[in-house]
């Protein structure tokens, strides 16, 4: 469905080291018994966060100095794993709306761009330079520019990429591919009657 | 101008390019479950649309069912709402379901081969990673997001970028005692978690000829795990033999002109491809994991890792990183790690074949004591058979518990779950933190024999040598 278009995002920042982490790391599969994704929020990271005992661990996603980010800076290879959509719905619903990172598992970049959640890669000294920053003051803007390819952050800017057919459909509105999607139910039915194995 | 296989069915798929560049792609078979279907459902009520090719969609239910617990409710009423959620969602589309009382629940990527919906030159996706597994037969599989699957519910398509094509030829025979299972993780091993993103993996050569479906079914079923969201073994003769004959497979006229539409799918000979890595079967050693990775593996007689081992820092960091959690030391022999838990099972082995090699070897053999060691048939219709062989005996005999169908202990969404730190020597398909359902357990892939062999030694060991094959080069 189309939305407001996405040109760019900005928010304060937080650090999530670490390459290859996997779609049951972002949330764990225990918590995903559910029918709806109201609620998966609560469970972002929840081992990386929490003890067994449910105790808050050493980590930045608890550190009260990032408790207003919005945008994630992680590692290679990020949402590698499930096609499950509860990864990123889990981030989008614990109030992060990007992720910049070294690369991306392309399930879960597909699963993020449909929502709207904005992930871009950018180089490992450049992503190490985001990092410091927003570490030695956490309260410096991260702003995404999708339309430039560009990060922004205090008087800093660093280069990013996004894939080409990602970018223009946030910068259209049309991340969401439904109604385009439903819009060729005519040539669907064409190609589909020319399918043996799709006839009833 | 000559084709690959993926290209083909691409090109028969392909409604028409998307404003974004994308392609909007026709989905002939769509198989959905029980953890990524509901809230595509949800969506689909909140737009006010219908399911449009409801005789396309199959459903069945495997992550949330208890593999030791029959009789519903459920102890977890969770998981209870969960199937039925999806009956009911079935029933108000016309969507075919394989429920528990039908004799077909299973695995969705064992029930969709076995009642032969599964066939050459289709695309077929489903709300899961593992959806490559069915590549094995030549077709174009890939595992969605939710959205997706309401986007397929919705118009039988999804937007997709067209993915590159890699070519990976193994020739030769393998060892004794090294599986399709070994073959999979020496390859991701090779190529690494993301050296597969953006292809689509086609496997080839004589080790892929002469393999079982079973087998293909294997390799296919973790591309993901390398990166790549599709992987496929073109069909031929042993791809038609396994087809014929099943529920929904063509029958009489119709079946001649099916093999003849599904043998025209294969690659040409000659076409281009975007990448080709060539191996040869006979390095390929049974192969465990030792990391928090499918791609951090090692041979049975290799040592693991130490962290000066890493080329870059960042492979240091990894390996440190999955050292600390896997409570083993760098430079150690893999050989020899005391486990407790053995797991025989799921999409990857947790088909007949599967079974029927590790009876062979348990018969007459005990679990050690400590451990427990759990089998659990991928479907119904592979649980049936096996009990009808006696296989259920001879393992329960030598000390493994026997399952009803189901995911289990492979992602722990249902009560099969790891505790604390137990290591667990697993069938499955991955190795990642908490995957198995606590925190920190720890989990170590490799084939179904492998897993035998730790269940009956109480630790990693070569399950050629606890079974007496010839040893290796003889």
């Amino acid at each position: 469905m189309a939305s407001t278009p996405i040109k760019q995002v900005t928010g304060k920042g937080v650090y999530v080291p670490g390459d290859d982490i996997d779609t049951d790391r972002i949330i764990p599969a225990r918590f995903m018994k559910c029918i709806t994704f109201d609620g998966l929020g609560e469970y972002l990271f929840y081992d990386v966060r929490k003890t067994e005992s449910g105790e808050d661990k050493q980590h930045n996603l608890n550190d009260p100095r990032f408790a207003d980010a919005s945008i994630l800076v992680s590692g290679n290879n990020f949402g590698c794993g499930s096609s499950r959509e509860h990864a990123p719905q889990s981030i989008l619903r614990a109030g992060y709306n990007a992720v910049i990172a070294g690369s991306f598992a392309e399930i879960f970049f597909g699963n993020s761009t449909n929502l709207g959640v904005v992930c871009v890669i950018a180089s490992d000294a450049d992503r190490a330079t985001i990092a410091a920053a927003i570490e030695a003051d956490p309260s410096i803007d991260v702003t995404i520019d999708v339309e430039n390819l560009k990060v922004n952050f205090g008087e800093q800017s660093i280069s990013c990429e996004i894939k080409p057919g990602a970018r223009e459909s946030l910068l259209s509105g049309n991340y969401d591919p439904l109604s385009e999607l439903l819009e060729g139910a005519a040539d669907v039915a064409k190609t589909a009657g020319a399918l043996s194995y799709m006839q009833a | 101008m000559s084709k690959s296989l993926f290209e083909k069915v691409w090109d028969a798929h392909a409604v028409r390019q998307l404003a974004n560049g994308q392609t909007q792609l026709l989905i002939g078979t769509h198989l959905i479950h029980e953890v990524t279907s509901p809230q595509a459902f949800g969506m689909l009520r909140d737009h006010g649309l219908k399911v449009q090719y409801p005789h396309r969609t199959f459903a069945t239910v495997d992550h949330i069912v208890p593999t030791n617990e029959a009789v519903e409710p459920y102890s977890d009423p969770l998981a209870q709402g969960m199937i039925e959620e999806l009956r009911k969602n079935c029933a108000e589309n016309d969507v075919t379901f394989f429920d528990t009382n039908t004799g077909k629940q299973g695995v969705v990527h064992i029930v969709g081969p076995e009642q032969g919906i599964t066939q050459p030159g289709t695309t077929i996706a489903c709300g899961d990673s593992h959806t490559a597994t069915h590549g094995a037969f030549g077709a174009i599989a890939f595992g969605i997001g939710t959205s997706q699957v309401r986007d397929v519910l919705a118009t039988q398509t999804i937007a997709l970028n067209e993915l590159k094509v890699r070519r990976i030829n193994v020739n030769g025979d393998l060892l004794p005692g090294v599986y399709a299972k070994d073959v999979i993780l020496h390859i991701i091993r090779l190529l690494g978690t993301q050296g597969g993103t953006g292809y689509a993996y086609e496997y080839a050569g004589t080790t892929f000829d002469n393999f079982t479906m079973e087998e293909r079914m294997t390799v296919c079923n973790m591309s993901i795990e390398g990166g790549a969201r599709v992987g496929y073994v073109n069909p031929d003769e042993t791809t038609f033999d396994y087809l014929k004959g099943r529920p929904y497979s063509p029958t009489g006229e119709a079946w001649d002109a099916a093999v003849a539409e599904w043998k025209s799918f294969a690659s040409d000979e000659g076409c281009s491809y975007d990448d080709v890595v060539t191996i040869d079967a006979s390095e390929i050693q049974p192969t465990v994991t030792w990391g928090i990775t499918p791609a951090q593996g090692v041979g049975i007689e290799e040592n693991i890792p130490s962290i000066a081992e890493g080329a870059t820092q960042s492979d240091r960091d990894s390996i440190a990183e999955a050292l600390e959690y896997m409570q083993f030391e760098g430079g150690s022999a893999v050989k020899g790690k005391k486990i407790d838990v053995a797991f025989i099972g799921s999409c990857t082995n947790g088909r007949l074949s599967d079974f029927e090699e590790v009876a062979k070897f348990v018969e007459g053999r005990k679990v050690a004591a400590g451990v427990q060691a759990i089998i659990v048939p991928g479907s119904q219709v592979v649980a049936k058979i096996a009990e009808a062989k006696g296989l259920d005996k001879i393992f329960v005999e030598a000390g493994f518990e026997w399952r009803a169908a189901g995911c289990s202990m492979c992602l722990a969404m249902n009560p099969d779950k790891l505790i604390g730190d137990q290591l667990c020597a697993s069938s499955s398909n991955r190795n990642f933190k908490g995957r198995q359902g606590s925190p920190t357990g720890r989990t170590m892939l490799m084939s179904p024999l492998m897993v035998a062999a730790a269940a009956v030694t109480g630790e990693v060991s070569d399950a050629r040598e606890v079974f007496g094959f010839a040893p290796v080069g003889v």
